[in-house]
């Protein structure tokens, strides 16, 4: 068929300008955001690209079956690009630009492949509509117009491209007929037409093809579906390094803290936004979300963009924005109790295909609370002035840190004389529950013969909580002196016995000029079953063990394998598994300075983490925190399962199963 | 128009320990606080400067350490903090300091108009709850004492009203400014202090008033104005009752020790 050619330039052109600008529009506003480096290592960057983008791991992963379906819609579209290029192009100049003037060898295997991923196409677009239709999933808007205006805009493209490849085909034209299977079936709905009607027929057809497409693309940046223009790019940009480890802030006069207004996210931040696919994995995972709680991570980050799109063109004009990011109420700003509902356990970052970063910008915005406008939840006060006046959460006195080592000869660290620094932290020193572990640990490094000394009372609060909760300025302070200590101690080597604290001193210090060795206790009783220098005569019964991941341990820092082993070697059965575990492991509820808050909407975390484990009927739950200690503790009780269920940490399983 | 806060730096009274050997109070490596009562006096006066316009200045009398507490007060939101620091002013007694705290703030009257001298009840170091009538004394002002709630100020009539909690009762008393009124720490709930205003807090200006500038007859103040001394600080010996077990590390074992007890004793019972 023949192109007007004359009609079709103008209207590309005019599409294609519509297009630039758009995309100018939205674009520009990303830049408003403040810098963030995200071009070192350009070649991981190209290799995480291709493994997550165009290969789709995280679409496909954690048990989505309905990746799958996306997994072939993004390679049909990514070929039919091609398809689809050189329609455009042969539009413009008919007689010059045509694949089928290829040789016959490369034209007739792309006209099969064009033909068939094609269908395919077709088909995975029409799942997806029954599936938002028949069994729409709770986690995501399922039946928003957006979604079906561009399923429907896909579907009536690939109709179209068979409709008017048929018709080619019944013209006779179309010299790889034999090969596109599809669309000589087609063909032979227009057999018996004349040549005129064909010839009108190609021609609607091939203008239906066209602006459907021009449509499609002028939809894009309006749509939910920019993410198909920068998702790729936003898995090249994304965090190399654990993205949880928060950017530290410049205490300088006159600068600003934390985010309370949208052009200060970064522009990676601001980027993510628009990156959303609005496939709700974020909210599916959350604990808050499931819990009933107002956090929703895929409405912070729609937000997010929404607040974008309205302040951001104010903004730019040095005008006054109208809708606050923080305060809630409407789409496009975020209330404070969405903020303080986090409990910054990353599961949200660990499915996102996009590798959207909710947590730093939750804290980023917790940081302008707290750090600008002193708006928090009360509970916290209290909470902020002990860490502060005596560097631990409950206002003890700092002498009575040592108190769990009354009974003990414990030696205080000494560089050169002792090999590690046993840093015991708050709850391991105060929390009387939490000492029994603290003694654990000390049985268990004697019996194994390890070298080791405590700071006892000048030990201070690695100050997680703080930092978690946007009270950067107090944690600044902390991390310098504790790293200050560290330093003049002559300290190397760490053992923690909580997840937080070793997070902290090994994924936040190295922030304020030190490296440290730091190993969790759950790393290092496994390493010594393993070498030997424990033996165990497992003799205590502990029945079923169900094993929870915390969140600072597994999915922060990967330690997955270790308590899982010294379980087993203990009790010689491997310990039974949530539903959730792993990196999808549910919190306990007490992460990113939860421990410290009320909790009065909806569910309580930790009671629906002591259901999901009493579904397993244990005897005994390991756990390797003692936040999670805590957490497990109160819910048994709650359940009043606490006769029939202990909970231990794991440095109790191993010290109970030393030889006497 | 001002509102004048006297705060104290004390000693973290909480990790303050006795020397079983001398019976001393061991008040080395102690940290300073801001007296509790006084951070709720300076929470209240910050509170009538939001409402009113009131400009808040703190005084301390103390060694020059003081500047601490005061930085602090400054980074709550205090707009001027002045330190009342020399040595013949130490070793006061409540008599003394209240002469001195009293001076200091004739002076500023001087300048400007004084709405409320802001006090704590009482500090949790001395404990006197003297100071703050003893300045007001001095200069002449209504005392509000006991103060847990300011209702109003009447700026244009020049009244300030207030709620006093006393024993079994409240009372509501207007009364003329200038006043000063003592603070209970049910008053009021204290900010956090915002970040922008630690760091102006960090090096902002603390002026030092001592004697050269105050020019106080010396035997009016310190050790010399004086009409206390101390002789000695001791725990007295605890001549009834007993510590039971070890209720940190043993908190469940302790607990049931301390019910033993109370149900042998007959004070508690089991039903
Ligand atoms: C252990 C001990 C025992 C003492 N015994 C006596 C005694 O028996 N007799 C005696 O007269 N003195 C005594 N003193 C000294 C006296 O109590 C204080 O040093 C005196 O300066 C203030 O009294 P106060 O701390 O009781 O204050 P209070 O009268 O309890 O304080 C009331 C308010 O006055 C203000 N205020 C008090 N002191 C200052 C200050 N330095 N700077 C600014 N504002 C201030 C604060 O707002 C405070 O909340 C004793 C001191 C100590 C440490
Ligand atoms: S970090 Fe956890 S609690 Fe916070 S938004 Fe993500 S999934 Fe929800
Ligand atoms: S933030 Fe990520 S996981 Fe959440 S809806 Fe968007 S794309 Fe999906």
């Amino acid at each position: 068929m023949s192109v007007n050619v004359a009609v079709f330039i103008p209207v590309l052109v005019i599409a294609a300008a519509l297009f630039i600008w758009s995309c100018f529009r939205r674009f520009r506003l990303v830049l408003l955001g403040k810098p963030a480096n995200r071009f070192r290592n350009i070649g991981k960057r190209v290799k995480s690209m291709i493994y997550f983008a165009f290969g789709q791991r995280c679409t496909v992963n954690h048990g989505y079956k309905f990746g799958l379906n996306h997994l072939v819609l993004f390679w049909c579209f990514m070929i039919l690009l091609i398809a689809n290029t050189e329609f455009l192009l042969h539009g413009l100049s008919p007689n010059v630009i045509s694949f089928s003037r290829l040789t016959h060898g490369v034209y007739y295997p792309l006209a099969y492949i064009f033909d068939v991923l094609s269908v395919l196409a077709l088909a995975s677009v029409i799942i997806a509509i029954i599936r938002r239709l028949v069994f729409p999933p709770y986690y995501i808007q399922a039946r928003s117009r957006d979604a079906f205006t561009i399923l429907g805009l896909i579907a009536v493209l690939m109709l179209a491209f068979f409709s008017l490849h048929g018709t080619e085909i019944a013209q006779g034209k179309e010299i790889a007929a034999k090969y596109m299977p599809i669309s000589n079936a087609f063909s032979h709905i227009f057999s018996g037409a004349s040549a005129g009607t064909l010839g009108a027929y190609a021609n609607a057809f091939w203008w239906l093809h066209a602006v459907v497409l021009l449509s499609f693309l002028n939809y894009l940046p309006y749509s939910k579906h920019m993410h198909i223009l920068t998702s790729i790019p936003n898995v090249f940009f994304r965090s190399t390094t654990k993205v949880n480890t928060q950017l530290p802030e410049e205490f300088k006069k006159g600068n600003t803290f934390g985010v309370g207004q949208v052009n200060q996210f970064s522009w990676k931040d601001l980027f993510d936004s628009y990156s959303c696919t609005e496939c709700g994995r974020c909210s599916n995972m959350c604990p808050a979300t499931y819990t009933g709680k107002l956090l929703n991570p895929r409405l912070v980050i729609h937000d997010i963009k929404v607040n974008l799109l309205k302040n951001g063109p104010l903004i730019a004009q040095s005008k006054a924005t109208n809708m606050p990011l923080i305060g809630g109420g409407q789409e496009g700003s975020i209330a404070d109790e969405v903020l303080w509902a986090c409990t910054t356990c990353g599961a949200c970052m660990e499915v996102c295909p996009v590798f959207i970063e909710h947590v730093p910008k939750i804290v980023d915005m917790r940081r302008n609370l707290v750090e600008m406008k002193a708006k928090f939840p009360t509970e916290l006060l209290p909470f902020f002035e002990n860490i502060e006046q005596r560097s631990n959460p409950w206002g003890i006195v700092p002498s009575d840190r040592i108190k769990w080592a009354a009974d003990l000869n414990v030696k205080p660290f000494e560089a050169g004389k002792t090999e590690y620094l046993f840093y015991v932290g708050c709850f391991g020193a105060f929390d009387a529950r939490s000492r029994k572990v603290t003694l654990s640990i000390a049985q268990i490094l004697n019996t194994a013969g390890i070298s080791w000394g405590i700071l006892g009372k000048d030990e201070l609060c690695c100050g997680d909580s703080l930092r978690r909760l946007g009270n950067e300025f107090v944690f600044d302070r902390m991390a310098r002196d504790n790293v200050k200590i560290f330093k003049d101690r002559g300290v190397k080597k760490v053992i923690t016995e909580c997840p937080h604290c070793y997070n902290t001193l090994k994924n936040d210090y190295h922030q304020y000029g030190i490296e440290l060795d730091v190993i969790h206790h759950t790393e290092l009783l496994n390493n010594l079953i393993k070498s030997g220098k424990l033996s165990l005569n497992g003799s205590k019964d502990l029945g079923n063990v169900v094993f929870h991941d915390s969140c600072y341990l597994g999915r922060y820092n990967n330690i997955y394998e270790a308590p899982r082993q010294a379980v087993t070697s203990v009790t010689h059965r491997v310990p039974t598994e949530m539903e959730r575990n792993l990196e999808k492991s549910f919190c306990c509820g007490a992460g990113g300075g939860r421990m410290w808050m009320e909790e009065s909407t909806g569910k309580r975390i930790d009671v629906e983490r002591v259901e999901q484990a009493l579904a397993k009927n244990p005897s005994t739950i390991c756990v390797c925190c003692p936040y999670c200690l805590t957490m497990f503790e109160d819910g048994l009780k709650d359940k009043k399962a606490d006769e029939k269920v202990q909970v231990l940490d794991l440095a109790e399983i191993v010290a109970g199963a030393l030889k006497k | 128009m001002l509102v004048v806060t006297f705060v104290k730096q004390v000693p973290d009274t909480t990790q303050v320990k006795v020397d079983p050997v001398t019976g001393t109070l061991v008040r080395e490596g102690v940290p300073f606080i801001m007296n509790p009562f006084d951070v709720h006096a300076l929470e209240e006066s910050l509170r009538l400067k939001d409402k009113y316009g009131f400009r808040v200045i703190v005084l301390s009398m103390g060694p020059p350490n003081t500047e601490v507490t005061l930085r602090k007060a400054l980074a709550l939101g205090a707009d001027e903090a002045i330190l009342l620091s020399d040595r013949v002013f130490g070793g006061a007694d409540t008599l003394a300091t209240s002469a001195v705290l009293a001076e200091a703030t004739k002076k500023l009257a001087q300048k400007e108009e004084i709405a409320i001298v802001m006090c704590g009840k009482q500090t949790i170091d001395g404990d006197t709850a003297q100071v703050g009538p003893g300045i007001a004394t001095r200069l002449g002002y209504p005392q509000l004492t006991l103060v847990d709630l300011i209702v109003n100020v009447d700026l244009q009539a020049k009244k300030v009203k207030v709620r006093r909690r006393l024993e079994g009762r409240y009372e509501i008393v207007e009364s003329p400014l200038p006043s000063l009124i003592s603070i209970l720490r049910r008053a009021n709930r204290p900010r956090y202090p915002v970040v922008p205003r630690r760091l102006m807090a960090q090096d902002a200006p603390v002026e030092l008033w001592n004697n050269k500038v105050m020019g106080l007859k010396e035997d009016t103040i310190g050790l010399k104005g004086s009409a206390t001394q101390v002789r000695k600080i001791f725990s007295p010996e605890r001549t009834k009752g007993e510590i039971l077990g070890d209720g940190a590390n043993k908190p469940e074992e302790t607990a049931k020790l301390l019910i033993d007890k109370l149900l042998a004793k007959n004070i508690i019972c089991l039903k």
